[in-house]
């Protein structure tokens, strides 16, 4: 399975960030999103990933970009996370059928039943404008999300 | 299957940096890191013992990477650090802050800073500098570019090191290096 690569028409998804709350990714059409698949919360990597995201959603809103973060945890699992943790990055639950919209964009581990380490850029446009697979133990860290944002801007400017 | 590539430290160390051992070292491993960081509280003393095994092989740099929003004195702890360092006791200061990582709050850095014989005057003005403002976001900023994903991270010979840093490993990692 490799990940959706740039061009692709990032697929439209529905998950709860709440019990009784669904985001949309069609929401944020106008604004570019970056979404990042985790494999679980409170896994330790995963928790230096997210603060340093959280740490940084300023830049990411310079960018115009709003940030969804999605595992296969349950709603409960993430409020708890969410709220032990401080996050204000949107996390969503891909629990229902599991790995649903992890496996639409080809980041599903079938073996542990759990999401990929990976990251998507998407534009104002619904299409994904960068992608990039994270070896699952490694925190990829914001430079590739940072570089992509740049080079995002700089063709939309070219494009006028 | 796809190489994984360590990111690269993207910003050369200068004499501007706070480096501890000779310039020509053959290892040199700059550090991001955070004062208020449970896990940069561990990695200080094992970068210690480090320093101390292998001598004059090795040069240590430490940046700032404060991530404030987990650690809400982070940043203080890091402008008082850099505003000794104006008077010469950036070490001094540094080795304060994580030998006492509980007490960062403001009365915990005076007296840090006032037992280090720092100025005081002088250290106020400095601390509430746009300059040590701009170092600190410069140094975080730097450090976003090159992939630093958390703290500590580091970099040995300008590459990130996604090892384990414990000291026993580390160690090995590093004298292998100076074998190669």
């Amino acid at each position: 399975m490799t990940i959706l690569q740039p061009g692709a028409k990032a697929p439209d998804f529905s998950l709860p960030s709440t019990p009784d709350q669904k985001v949309s990714l069609s929401e944020f059409r106008g604004r570019n999103v970056i979404l990042v698949f985790y494999p679980a919360d409170w896994s330790p990597v995963c928790g230096d990933q997210l603060a340093l995201y959280n740490e940084i959603l300023p830049i990411f809103h310079k960018h115009n970009a709003e940030m969804i973060a999605i595992s296969v945890d349950g709603v409960w699992c993430h409020l708890a996370y969410s709220h032990d943790r401080k996050y204000r990055i949107t996390l969503l639950s891909d629990f229902e059928p599991k790995g649903a919209v992890a496996k639409a964009y080809g980041a599903f581990r079938e073996a542990e039943g759990t999401s990929e380490r990976a990251l998507f850029l998407i534009d104002a446009e619904g299409v994904v404008r960068w992608s990039y697979l994270s070896p699952v133990g490694v925190n990829p860290g914001a430079d590739g999300i940072l570089e992509a944002l740049e080079s995002l801007a700089s063709s939309q400017t070219s494009e006028k | 299957m796809r190489t994984y590539l360590h990111p690269q430290l993207k910003i050369p160390v200068t004499r501007a940096d706070h480096a501890q051992g000779p310039e020509d070292a053959p290892i040199t491993v700059v550090e991001y890191g955070d004062y208020q960081c449970p896990y940069c509280g561990q990695a200080y003393p094992i970068v210690k013992r480090l320093q101390k095994a292998l001598g004059d092989k090795l040069r240590f740099v430490f940046r700032n990477f404060p991530l404030s929003q987990i650690h809400p004195d982070a940043l203080e702890a890091a402008k008082v650090a850099e505003a000794a360092a104006h008077q010469g006791k950036f070490w001094e200061l540094h080795d304060a802050l994580y030998e006492d990582q509980d007490n960062l709050h403001m009365d915990g850095l005076l007296f840090k800073a006032e037992d280090a014989g720092l100025h005081l005057d002088r250290l106020n003005k400095d601390w509430a500098s746009s300059a040590i403002e701009e170092r600190i976001s410069n140094d975080f900023e730097g450090g976003l570019r090159s992939g630093v994903n958390g703290t500590p991270t580091f970099f040995v010979n300008g590459e990130r090191y996604d090892g384990d840093w414990s000291y026993g490993p580390f160690l090995e990692y590093l004298q292998g290096l100076l074998e190669k």
